[in-house]
């Protein structure tokens, strides 16, 4: 285990005598920091800006392109932010954190790279106005909302630079972005911009390949999402060809404990409908050794309500993030009653 | 014949002069027999004891001890030699002063692998020795110290018991005294004596008498 | 049959206890200087490579500054073009406890937090981290140097937490580096960038780095403490060999009268039959086993030597290099073995003699001691034509090649060439002496004096040796500790010192102290960064205290209103001496600074040069220079009553408000530790000598019978015998004193003129101190009467029964 590595399970796990609960130590107390009000209502430009006052936040964008041959990538880029304490200072003494992570994947091949900074000196941040998230020489710059995007990232054997351009409005998850996680009512403001139509260049070892094609973007911060007592998460976020878009997460549990799932569905006119805790169902139906450890590569996802019984797989079932923190991300596709292309992200498979 | 000289000579080198101190000496000593040397100061006697105790190397004519010729010897054969078969009480005595008389009297012994401490208390009895035999040379008189170099070179039980002026140290009475004790060990251990001595008397005591004079035999 | 030899060869050490000891506390001793010395010295050396290869794995390639400082926003800058950088905050950090040089890093961005190696499992590192992340903050230090803080550290924004760490050398933080930024007060600045690629940088790349900003070897960036502490080393190991040369004395004086006395033995031996090859071999086995005991009784002496030395040491190091050594001694394979060698190699030395002359040593003749004696001093004339070629080389070797090694040369040549001159000069002494001399007895004392030479003239010679070094050393450290003392009145002529907690509280206790009537004296500082290493400026107000005391050495006219007017810059004279800077030169600082050389000052015990130019040109550079420091002119009297104001008024700590005479008592302790080596090598040396003086007399006793005794029968009495022994053993004493001063002397010239300046950077003036000097004649002549006073007493006591023996049996 590297040294960094120990690093971000002390600043993702600080002050916590619990460490090693829940992935990533999500799952503990909000000593200190502020957490989610119902009925808070988000504001904009400012909410796409940083919130140093809660303890973890990100700004997570996924996108399933195609090359003119038809040969599918998978492009993910995150910021993350963790806080050793609420608040914000200039220069070294600024107590917050940033993580930044990428991946590139095909069918054969999966990238991902890390950065690392903290925040005061701006080496890495986030300003709402206009729109820009950086760390190092990664960014992802926007106008006054989000509605048009450059993003950039490179590491070891790949690069990507690609354009966004966003139809539709944000969607609000949970209740008016007010996300439950648990049971017990821990909680996030969580928003997405769930249909971004993407252009530009990827680059392989092979050589810079032309792509376009369809992006999500997440916006969560909260000061504890997971309960003590969850591992992990299964996150979907999936686009039908008939336009509707359905996300859904499924918190685990640990001790045989019920799970937790959620979920919105995104009708193609635009319709958000929030699911109820228990109507999203996902199944793993095969696993891969992936990294050393058994991973799900392939579920039955279920949403009866809405008629759609689908099999998610895998494009390509070694899209392991090997970063500090390691989870499995990696584009799928879809078959079943319903066929289209998303996103998984799996957390907490030791 | 336990020693025997043939036509001996040494030449020493004296004020840029060459003089023969041993000239054409020859002498036979058989096992059991004593043989006393007279002669001058000077006259070459100690040098004789020397050349017969392998302890000096001599220029012509051959020296046996146990029928061994001498100049055939290396000098470790030498050293084996006087370990072993011959021992010397020395005109100085020539104790170890840090050993105390028991250790002296066993020391030649010792070093040829004699070691016998039954006939060594014997001899420190014979030579009225043993009230003294933890003592230090230092804390002994000069006749005491003579003992003490008659009963080291007996203890070895030697083939040929060489001595320089052995009662030198001693009154007339109690040289007499010790000479017969010599000759009665001897006898026990069937050494051949070689005794040098300036007295005529004491030479008187012994099986055969020589006297050497200007190198030579008389 | 070995055995027996041997017990007969042991038997004499068993009857001559006094002389075996001799012998083994003499090896024992040399061999516990020497080892003592390569102790520290490999103490020391092992922590400088410690050091050394901690900075190297910290610190790989970096990008330094060059013409101005690093600052964060150039980190930034180049992190936001992709360069695979993590920053470094390097700084001496200035507290109440002890003063620490800390490391900044950026445990994010490091590749490694140095020296921690993580364990197997998470459970132990992860406090260690969180502690050096999370504020406040904490520190990594060495057990040692953590010693000073005890728990933590109350810094005024938190209690810092301590982790202890071997992997840390002594005297160095490690901290994250937003701890780093705030303990040094420098949120702007870096040390330097480290590249975390080792990937080669193409022009493309490079030609994005700022003009400020270049690529740096190692090489460049660290100033490598072992050649400047390498001439501390080798003072210390001559200290050593000399030790070991002046027990040496002992030993072979030992052996030789040993061999001496057992000559009758050794033939004896033969005469009943003992090889001479075996002899010779069981004499070699008994020296070794003589060897190795007192060279294990000498380990052990020396490893509590070296552990009473290493404190010393060591701040003798961090005060004059800032060269961090670990106090804890281990035992360490090469001071050991070094130390055994040592004293194997000095027993055959010293018995290699005794060993020869056995050689020639007839079987049936012994030679007379006293013919071989006199035989030996035929030789005095040409040893002492040897000891003038050392000196000739010695003083060659200094004028051609100079430097610290010529020096040394110089001095190895002196030391040894006036040892070999001894003899002869003593020989010719007591010559004249015998022949002035009028009456028989007289006549008889300086003949007996010149006989007994050839046993005495090596103790003779160590002793010399011994009281030169004390001399030429006592001279350079008094001489130095005068100098250091009229200085720091210069220096130090503010009555009060006192630090504000930070600048605000500085602006404000200036205004309240002006507005009180006092003179204020800012001390304010900015450190640069330069190729030859970090440089500190101060910048001083136009004041009548600096006109009046600053310790100057060279100057031009009028330098202080110069100096005023910004015109340019004094130097401390460590600067000069390293850049070989003179008067009107040109120092290359970066844009804006004045570099013209005004003046040269004293500046001592500081490793890192320094310069002064006026507050002002100061603040236009470095407008953020911290202004926390404050020397306060005042009458004495009137200072415990302002401390006890600006306590209250300010809510100061007292240790933030330093009385001059403190500072003052608190350097010359400093001061005195420093030395402390040298004053115990000193004093080791000379006790050493005094013992060999005694020891040779003591061995002398038995060989002076025969001489004494006719002298007895011809009506001197015992008493006056006696007392005519301890008169030649102070006149020897007393003549080899004499010897020793000029030499001494030269020894201190070439210790403050030569050595001192190339090993500390300063010269030092010479002063003269007779009386020190008259004390430690006295103080040998006292050890030459101590050491004759036993054979003396034992002379006095004789029984007229031993002195009869000369005449009855010579031996």
């Amino acid at each position: 285990m590297s040294v960094r590595s120990l690093l971000l399970c002390c600043i993702l796990g600080c002050a916590a005598p619990a460490f090693g609960q829940g992935f990533a130590g999500l799952g503990t107390t909000a000593d200190g920091f502020a957490t989610p009000q119902l009925g808070q209502v988000l504001s904009f430009p400012q909410d796409h800006g940083p919130h140093p006052d809660f303890r973890i936040e990100w700004w997570y964008l996924t996108a399933n392109l195609e090359a003119a041959d038809g040969t599918e990538y998978g492009v993910q880029w995150t910021l993350f932010r963790s806080a050793l304490a609420p608040g914000e200072a200039e220069g070294w003494s600024s107590p917050q954190i940033w993580m930044g992570h990428a991946g590139l994947t095909s069918e054969t091949q999966h990238f991902s790279a890390e950065r690392l900074a903290r925040g005061g000196i701006g080496q890495a941040g986030v300003t709402a106005a206009p729109f820009e998230a950086w760390i190092d020489d990664w960014s992802m710059r926007g106008d006054r909302g989000l509605q048009q995007l450059a993003l950039s990232a490179q590491g070891d054997g790949f690069s990507y630079q690609l354009v966004a351009k966003a139809e539709g409005d944000l969607v609000l998850q949970g209740q008016n972005g007010y996300s439950v996680k648990s049971p017990d009512g821990q909680a996030s403001y969580y928003y997405s911009q769930p249909e971004y139509r993407i252009k530009g260049t990827v680059t392989l070892p092979s050589g810079p390949v032309a792509v376009s094609g369809d992006g999500w973007l997440d916006r969560e911060w909260s000061s504890q999402p997971l309960s003590e007592d969850q591992s992990g998460w299964d996150w979907f976020s999936l686009r039908f060809d008939t336009g509707d878009k359905l996300m859904g997460f499924v918190l685990r549990s640990k001790d045989g404990v019920e799970d937790f799932s959620s979920g919105t569905w995104i009708s193609a006119t635009g319709e958000v409908t929030p699911l109820r805790s228990g109507a999203f169902l996902a199944q793993p139906i095969a696993q891969a050794e992936v990294a050393g450890r058994e991973v799900p590569i392939k579920w039955e996802v279920r949403l009866p309500g809405r008629d759609v019984f689908v099999v998610v797989e895998a494009l390509n079932p070694q899209s392991w993030m090997d970063v500090a923190f390691a989870y499995w991300e990696g584009p799928v596709t879809v078959s079943g009653s319903h066929t289209g292309k998303g996103y998984l992200e799996m957390t907490g498979y030791e | 014949m336990v020693l025997k000289l043939k036509e001996v000579t040494k030449v020493i080198a004296q004020s840029d002069l060459e003089r023969p101190i041993l000239d054409q000496v020859s002498l036979s000593l058989a096992a059991g027999e004593s043989l006393a040397l007279t002669g001058e100061s000077g006259s070459g006697k100690s040098t004789l004891l020397h050349l017969a105790g392998a302890l000096d190397v001599f220029d012509s004519g051959e020296i046996y001890l146990d029928d061994q010729p001498l100049s055939d010897l290396s000098e470790a054969a030498r050293a084996e030699l006087r370990r072993t078969s011959v021992s010397v009480v020395f005109q100085q005595f020539n104790i170890i002063p840090s050993l105390d008389v028991a250790a002296n009297i066993a020391l030649h012994a010792r070093l040829g692998n004699r070691h016998d401490a039954e006939w060594e208390a014997y001899l420190a009895e014979r030579l009225g020795l043993s009230d003294l035999l933890h003592r230090f040379p230092e804390q002994l008189s000069g006749g005491q110290q003579q003992r003490v170099a008659i009963a080291r070179a007996l203890a070895l039980r030697p083939k040929l018991l060489l001595a320089d002026e052995p009662t030198g140290s001693l009154d007339e009475e109690t040289g007499q005294a010790v000479l017969a004790l010599m000759l009665e060990l001897i006898r026990e251990t069937h050494s051949a004596l070689f005794l040098v001595t300036h007295s005529p008397t004491i030479a008187s005591g012994l099986d055969r008498q020589l006297h050497l004079q200007g190198g030579r035999l008389r | 049959m070995s055995r027996t030899v041997l017990s007969a060869l042991f038997s004499y050490w068993r009857r001559h206890l006094f002389q075996l000891g001799a012998l083994i506390i003499g090896l024992a001793l040399a061999t516990a200087l020497w080892a003592a010395v390569q102790a520290v010295n490999a103490q020391a050396r092992a922590s400088y490579a410690k050091a050394e290869s901690y900075l190297a794995q910290a610190e790989q390639r970096s990008l330094s500054a060059t013409t101005a400082p690093m600052r964060v926003a150039d980190y930034v800058r180049l992190k936001r073009l992709g360069w695979k950088l993590s920053p470094v905050l390097q700084g001496r950090w200035r507290n109440s406890i002890q003063n620490l040089d800390i490391i900044g890093i950026d445990p994010l961005t490091s590749l490694q937090v140095p020296g921690q190696t993580p364990p197997s499992s998470a459970g132990g590192e992860t406090p260690l981290l969180l502690a050096l992340l999370q504020p406040p903050g904490g520190m990594i230090m060495h057990p040692e140097t953590a010693g000073m803080f005890g728990s933590g550290y109350d810094a005024g924004f938190g209690h810092l937490q301590i982790i202890r760490s071997e992997a840390v050398p002594v005297g160095l933080a490690v901290v994250d580096i937003s701890l780093a930024s705030r303990l040094l007060g420098s949120a702007e600045q870096l040390t330097r960038l480290v590249l975390l690629e080792d990937v080669p940088l193409d022009r493309e790349k490079l030609v994005q780095l700022p003009a400020h900003i270049q690529l740096a070897s190692m090489a460049e960036a660290q100033v490598d403490p072992g050649s400047l502490t390498e001439s501390f080393h080798l003072n210390l190991t001559a200290f050593g060999f000399l030790s070991f040369a002046v027990g040496l004395f002992i030993v072979q004086g030992m052996i030789t009268l040993a061999m001496e006395q057992r000559r009758n033995m050794f033939r004896t031996l033969r005469c009943l039959g003992v090889p001479f090859v075996s002899l010779l071999g069981l004499l070699a086995v008994e020296m070794g086993v003589i060897a190795f005991i007192s060279a294990s009784i000498g380990l052990i002496i020396g490893h509590f030597i070296a552990i009473a030395l290493l404190p010393g040491v060591s701040i003798t190091l961090a005060s004059l290099y800032g060269a961090q050594v670990e106090h804890g001694l281990s035992l360490r394979a090469n001071w050991i073995l070094s130390g055994l060698a040592m004293s194997f190699l000095g027993t055959a030395l010293a018995s290699a003699q005794s060993f020869y002359s056995l050689w020639k040593l007839p079987i049936l003749l012994a030679p007379s001691t006293q013919a071989r004696g006199q035989q030996l001093a035929g030789r005095y004339g040409a040893w002492a034509l040897a000891g003038l070629a050392l000196l000739a080389a010695g003083s060659i070797a200094l004028m051609t090649y100079g430097g610290l090694l010529g020096g040394f040369v110089f001095l190895g040549g002196l030391m040894l060439g006036a040892a070999l001159m001894l003899p002869f000069c003593l020989w010719q002494v007591l010559h004249l002496g015998q022949s002035l001399a009028r009456g028989a007895l007289a006549q008889w004392l300086w003949a007996d004096a010149r006989a007994q030479l050839p046993g005495l003239s090596l103790a003779l010679m160590a002793l010399m040796l011994a009281l030169a070094t004390n001399i030429g050393v006592g001279t350079m450290v008094s001489s130095f500790r005068l100098t250091f003392s009229d200085w720091m009145d210069q220096r130090l002529s503010a009555e009060l010192y006192v630090t504000a907690q930070d600048d605000d509280q500085g602006a404000a206790l200036q205004i309240w102290l002006e507005g009180q009537g006092h003179r204020v004296l800012p001390i304010r500082s900015h450190e640069l960064q330069r190729q030859s290493g970090p440089l500190r400026i101060y910048g001083v107000r136009d004041d009548a205290t600096y006109r009046e005391n600053w310790p100057m050495l060279e100057a031009r006219d009028a330098v202080w209103d110069k100096i005023a007017m910004g015109a340019g810059l004094l130097v401390s004279e460590q600067l000069a001496r390293r850049e070989n800077l003179r008067l009107g030169d040109h120092l290359p600082l970066p844009d804006g600074w004045p570099g013209e050389i005004l003046g040269i000052y004293s500046d001592y015990g500081n490793p890192q040069g320094q310069a002064i130019t006026s507050l002002a040109k100061l603040l236009d550079n470095a407008p953020g220079a911290p202004n926390r420091r404050f020397g306060i002119r005042l009458p004495v009297e009137e200072v415990p009553d302002l401390i006890n104001v600006l306590m209250q008024e300010f809510d100061l700590k007292r240790e933030n408000l330093v009385q001059q005479s403190l500072v003052k008592s608190r350097s010359m302790a400093v001061f005195n530790q420093t030395f402390l080596v040298t004053d115990a090598l000193k004093l080791l040396t000379l006790g050493v000598a005094s013992f060999a003086i005694f020891t040779s007399l003591v061995s002398l006793w038995s060989q002076r019978l025969p001489q004494l005794g006719p002298v007895w029968a011809m009506g001197v009495s015992r008493r006056v015998l006696a007392l005519l022994d301890i008169l030649r053993s102070l006149l020897m004493a007393a003549l080899t004193a004499l010897l020793a001063l000029p030499l001494g002397l030269i020894l201190s010239w070439a210790l403050l003129d030569v050595i001192n300046t190339e090993a500390f950077g300063w010269r030092l003036p010479m002063y003269m101190f007779p009386f020190d000097w008259l004390r430690l004649v006295l103080l040998s002549l006292l050890a030459a009467f101590v050491a004759a006073l036993i054979p003396a007493w034992h002379l006095f006591r004789l029984h007229p029964h031993e002195l009869l023996k000369v005449f009855s049996s010579e031996r």
